[in-house]
């Protein structure tokens, strides 16, 4: 065997080759056009391989070259205000070399070899440093400062470290013992990277959405999955959460979605401020973009390009988070290849391995102690596409055994135009205690309180709406008529939020707090009038409630909701002395 | 000359196996003779040094292993010219209308290539169908991919027509070029549209690919890419706005099927195979509209639903692509309502980048929002009504109620020549939307209701 092979065989991606001398998982060089493809299975003289482009026309005979290296990915200053497709080419550089199309035989860094960075040592000449170690920085983005890092396998002194101005494959940092440190690594995508220690999520990730953090919140570090039919509001939602959370780094995995969807977050996030620094949202962001129609063993590779880009930045101590729309596509995308191989099919057409996959990849979020000495997190967020809507099928239910926070889509919801379409009694998070103590500090003591209140409203609604289908509402007793309404309000008025509104499509926790609270005042107070003799159509009237469901849209939402107050005491004072 | 191999070892289905050859391209095409000398075409599946597997579009019906096979070297292509345009071809791209052959400008390869998404430009342009729950409710822009999700017997035909003859974008004249493919419809479906096309003079600015129920099933996996490199070249080589009609993908995901099982594959979900998704995705991506290129290209393509199941695999991977779908109603057909578009189930993903303000009305939204919740409400109430009777109803639900008839009776229904302007829609949403206490209007800014509700338009008109 030898360094050159060639083909012996074709299917769609899946090309099987001989003669070559390989290991799992080494990128080798297909056909004459070079294309760029992965082994992924070894037997006797032959190996398979999965091809990362389009494989029409490619014969039997022509030769492969192997690299001898791992699908790796590239590390360093320019990742920030990236479009990759899913084996880091940036789309751009494509379309310059291409045209408007994606064509193949074109490789391409994943970080340009031209620019020039600005790199600050925050090392000397003498210092020991290990793996992890940071030894100096750049400039990023205007709010974003990259960390250049000693490679994980990496430790030594420093022999001679530079200032200044240098493109990325240039030497910055030399060792005692002869090694040449840059400010690019590269780190082979389907490893995770090492960290010193995993802790646990203890903070929110606050993401400006109602629903999300009032009630089923995430933290900083942990999982989620949102499940549901198509058109039910996975995108909008895993857009929301980059557009809006309060975490430093933002990657993107568009993987098996569509093509305008991609362009759209292009055209959007440049234009929109993050809340939290006023700096256009492009400057935090790392797409992926493998949309459907592009390659599926790309799309396969995607979501670990994507990871293992958000754990650079957890290395350095951010807080990252990860948006994957959708792993379904992920994991058909395993399916496909699996069948071409003609491996024994699991559930429903599925690898065995499926669950493994789909835990390995969970397990790469989390808050660490990372080798550099400081505490980054990743959070991750996987959209799950089940046909049909059913949540039975093995992605979800894969994916449920491994998260901790589940938001349940549903379609009735989408139909009706509730939105965010998330379906307050299946949704669950594990975190709700965990992280309890940070809401009483940050937010209010009374936050789990007037959570779970409302929570509880929500339950009682869902059994007295099964006695409704039976009688008709008017046939209720007041007071639970009453609880209906309020029931209905906290749906309308605090779980609607509408993503295309300028101002409610985020609602900073001090609103939703201040929100939720005046809504059980009203709701309080409508049950003492009712007590005190008042009746429910009296109630049901009153222009406040009416002015409560709008005061989410207002701009200036202090003083509106201060007006609101006022009529709503006036109001239920002149019930009273009916 | 490419050299002819008589070595066929096996045929079974539309397949065949043919063994000692010279190295063969991947998805290359295939020319076989019979012995008879009658000619099929073919594609290859399957390469290796040892086998080659072919599909052959045609079926396989005559073939024996005496037949002889011969590889082209290159893969399917199509040949485009402008004078495609008011040409009738084959569901493989032969002319059917007894015309000259094409001469070609270009020769295109089939399959198309995926577009950069950071050369896509956001589809924003609306495009006014003249039916009110399209245009109110599940606006259309160009670039989009829109199916109608229907069932037999159900007027999906005459709803794709009338949206062909009435399309436009706002403010201006222009039509759009219609590539109009066929995929496994009866000859009577077909000539209903044609008589359309010839009618309305639609034909002139149409190319047309029929395969129909009775034409070979494998040849439906490649009509309607062949329609789709057509209008990608009108798109982006000749500036023009292309619908492009594609029905009935159902009858293209049989096929597809078909061929799965021919090839012994381990099905997916239903006997389908388990790349449909990608399959489906190598179609429904081929639209949209490029930076720089002045064209575009707007799917409407036609989905019958097996069974009325929006959950069957055909209707479930199309909607997880498409932006969104129009979804035609067999209860409201029954009661004679047309267009029977049940506007909850249907979507438009790009709605909002495609009113408001500079592009439909500033209330757009908040009306199409209202509407929704309302008729929503209407609607569950009616199931209500069933159990406990209207009286046991409070007065607010009976305005709900009486609300979804109305919805049905005056937003729903209309003609299939009536072409309402956007402004028209609206207002109807609006007058609508009165019958309910105006309190209940909970989705609607307050300023657009001192605007445009009659209550309180007329009085600030009058001042
Ligand atoms: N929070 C929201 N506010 C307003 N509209 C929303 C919201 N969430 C979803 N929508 C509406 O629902 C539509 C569908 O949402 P989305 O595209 O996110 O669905 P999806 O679950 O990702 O579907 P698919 O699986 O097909 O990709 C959107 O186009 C939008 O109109
Ligand atoms: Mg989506």
């Amino acid at each position: 065997m030898n360094a050159k092979g060639k083909i012996y065989r074709i299917s769609g991606p899946v090309v099987i080759i001989s003669g070559l001398n390989t290991r799992m998982y080494d990128v080798v060089k297909v056909g004459n056009e070079g294309l760029m493809g992965e082994v992924i299975g070894i037997e006797g003289d032959k190996s398979t391989v999965q091809v990362y482009e389009e494989t029409s026309g490619i014969k039997p005979g022509e030769p492969v070259e192997n690299t001898g290296m791992p699908l790796s990915v590239e590390l360093g200053p320019g990742l920030l205000e990236s479009i990759y497709d899913g084996i880091q080419r940036p789309l751009p550089v494509l379309k310059g070399t291409m045209g408007d199309f994606i064509k193949r035989g074109v490789s391409a860094n994943g970080l340009s070899r031209e620019k020039e960075w600005d790199f600050v040592p925050t090392v000397k000449k003498g210092d020991k440093v290990n793996a992890g170690n940071i030894i100096g920085t750049v400039q990023e983005t205007q709010n974003i400062q990259q960390r250049i890092m000693v490679p994980p396998n990496v430790s030594g002194t420093v022999a001679e470290i530079k200032a200044g101005k240098f493109k990325v494959d240039d030497v910055v940092c030399t060792l005692s013992d002869g090694k040449e440190l840059t400010m690019m690594q590269k780190w082979p995508v389907r490893k995770p990277r090492p960290v010193s220690k995993k802790l646990m999520p203890n903070k929110p990730l606050i993401t400006g959405q109602r629903i999300l953090d009032g009630l089923f919140p995430v933290a900083k570090g942990g999982t989620a999955a949102i499940p549901g039919p198509f058109g039910s509001g996975k995108t909008v939602t895993q857009q929301q959460l980059a557009k809006w959370s309060d975490t430093e780094i933002v990657v993107y995995i568009g993987c098996g979605e569509r093509g305008n969807e991609m362009a759209d977050v292009l055209n959007e996030f440049p234009e929109l401020e993050d809340p939290k620094t006023g700096r256009p949202l492009m400057e935090r962001t790392v797409l992926i973009a493998n949309t459907s129609n592009m390659p599926v063993a790309a799309r396969e590779a995607s979501v670990y390009t994507g990871i293992t880009i958000a754990e650079y930045y957890r290395d350095m101590g951010y807080d990252v988070s990860l948006m994957a729309d959708s792993t379904s596509r992920w994991a058909e995308a395993m399916r496909e290849i699996s069948s071409r191989l003609e491996e024994m099919p699991g559930e429903e057409g599925y690898p065995a391995y499926l669950a493994a996959r789909l835990s390995e990849f969970y397990e790469r979020a989390g808050k660490v102690n990372a080798l550099s000495g400081r505490e980054g997190s990743i959070t991750v967020i996987g959209a799950v596409s089940p046909p049909g809507g059913d949540f039975s099928e093995p992605v979800t239910q894969n994916t449920l055994r491994i998260v901790k926070v589940f938001w349940a889509l549903d379609a009735k919801l989408a139909q009706r135009r509730h939105f965010p379409a998330i379906n307050w009694l299946n949704s669950y998070s594990l975190y709700t205690k965990a992280l309890g103590d940070w809401y009483s500090e940050n937010v209010s003591v009374e936050w789990s309180k007037l959570r779970d209140d409302a929570m509880e409203l929500l339950q009682k609604e869902a059994e007295l709406q099964e006695i409704v289908q039976l009688v008709g509402s008017d046939a209720l007793p007041e007071d639970q008529q009453l609880t209906l309404e309020i029931a209905r309000m906290i749906r309308e008025y605090f779980l609607q939020q509408n993503a295309y509104h300028d101002v409610d499509t985020y609602c900073p926790m001090d609103k939703q707090y201040k929100l939720l609270k005046a809504i059980t005042i009203w709701g309080n107070k409508a049950q003492s009038a009712l007590e005190s003799g008042a009746a429910v159509e009296d109630i049901m009237k009153l222009k406040s409630k009416d002015a409560l469901a709008k005061v989410k849209f207002e701009k200036d939402f202090d003083s509106a909701l201060g007006v609101v107050t006022k009529s709503m005491e006036e109001e239920f004072g002149n019930l009273r002395g009916k | 000359m490419t050299k002819e191999y008589k070595t066929i070892r096996e045929i079974a289905g539309p397949l065949i196996f043919v063994e000692k050859t010279e190295p063969v391209g991947y998805n290359e095409l295939v020319h076989i003779t019979l012995p008879d000398g009658s000619s099929k075409r073919g594609q290859v599946l399957d390469t290796s040094e040892d086998i080659v597997v072919i599909q052959v579009f045609e079926g396989a019906g005559g073939l024996n292993k005496e037949s002889s096979v011969r590889f082209t070297g290159e893969t399917i292509k199509l040949p485009v010219s402008i004078d495609l345009l008011g040409r009738i071809l084959s569901g493989s791209g032969e002319p059917l209308d007894g015309g000259p052959r094409i001469v070609p400008e270009d020769r295109l390869e089939i399959t198309g290539a995926a577009i950069n998404p950071y050369a896509r430009l956001p589809p924003k342009e609306f495009i006014q169908t003249g039916i009110s729950t399209i245009d109110g409710m599940n606006t259309l822009v160009r670039g989009q991919k829109l199916p109608i999700f229907s069932g037999s017997g159900l007027p999906h035909n005459e709803i794709a027509l009338q949206i062909a003859r009435q399309a436009r974008v706002r403010g201006s004249d222009e039509q759009f070029a219609v590539v109009f493919a066929a995929m496994g419809i009866t000859n009577e479906e077909a000539q209903y549209f044609m008589r359309d096309f010839e009618r309305t003079g639609a034909l002139e600015r149409a190319v047309v690919f029929l395969n129909l129920a009775d034409d070979p099933a494998v040849e439906r996996l490649i009509t309607p890419r062949l329609a789709l490199t057509a209008a990608e070249y009108l798109a982006y080589e000749h500036d023009m706005h292309v619908l492009v009609i594609l029905t009935d993908i159902t009858n293209y995901c049989e096929a597809l099927r078909q061929m799965g099982a021919a090839r012994e594959e381990v099905p997916g979900r239903r006997g389908y195979p388990g790349y449909m998704y990608t399959d489906l995705a190598s179609l429904y991506e081929r639209a949209g509209v490029v930076k720089g290129r002045k064209g575009s290209v707007t799917q409407f393509s036609i989905l019958s639903m097996p069974g009325d199941d929006i959950t069957h695999p055909i209707p479930d991977l199309s909607g997880y692509i498409t932006e969104g779908q129009i979804v035609i109603s067999r209860e409201l057909h029954r009661k004679g309502i047309y267009p029977p578009v049940n506007v909850l189930p249907s979507l438009s993903r790009l709605m909002n980048s495609g009113i408001g303000a500079t592009r439909t009305r500033e209330d757009h939204k908040s009306v199409s929002d209202q509407l929704y919740a309302a008729y929503a409400e209407g609607k569950d109430l009616r199931g209500l009504v069933a159990i406990v009777g209207k009286d046991a109803l409070s007065d607010r639900d009976k305005k709900f109620l009486e609300f979804a008839d109305m919805f049905e009776d005056r937003f729903v229904r209309q003609g299939v020549d009536e072409n309402r302007d956007i402004e028209t829609t609206l207002d109807l949403g609006w007058e609508l939307l009165s019958s309910l206490p105006e309190a209940q209007l909970t989705r609607i800014d307050n300023k657009y209701i001192q605007k445009y509700h009659p209550a309180h338009k007329g009085k600030q008109e009058g001042k």
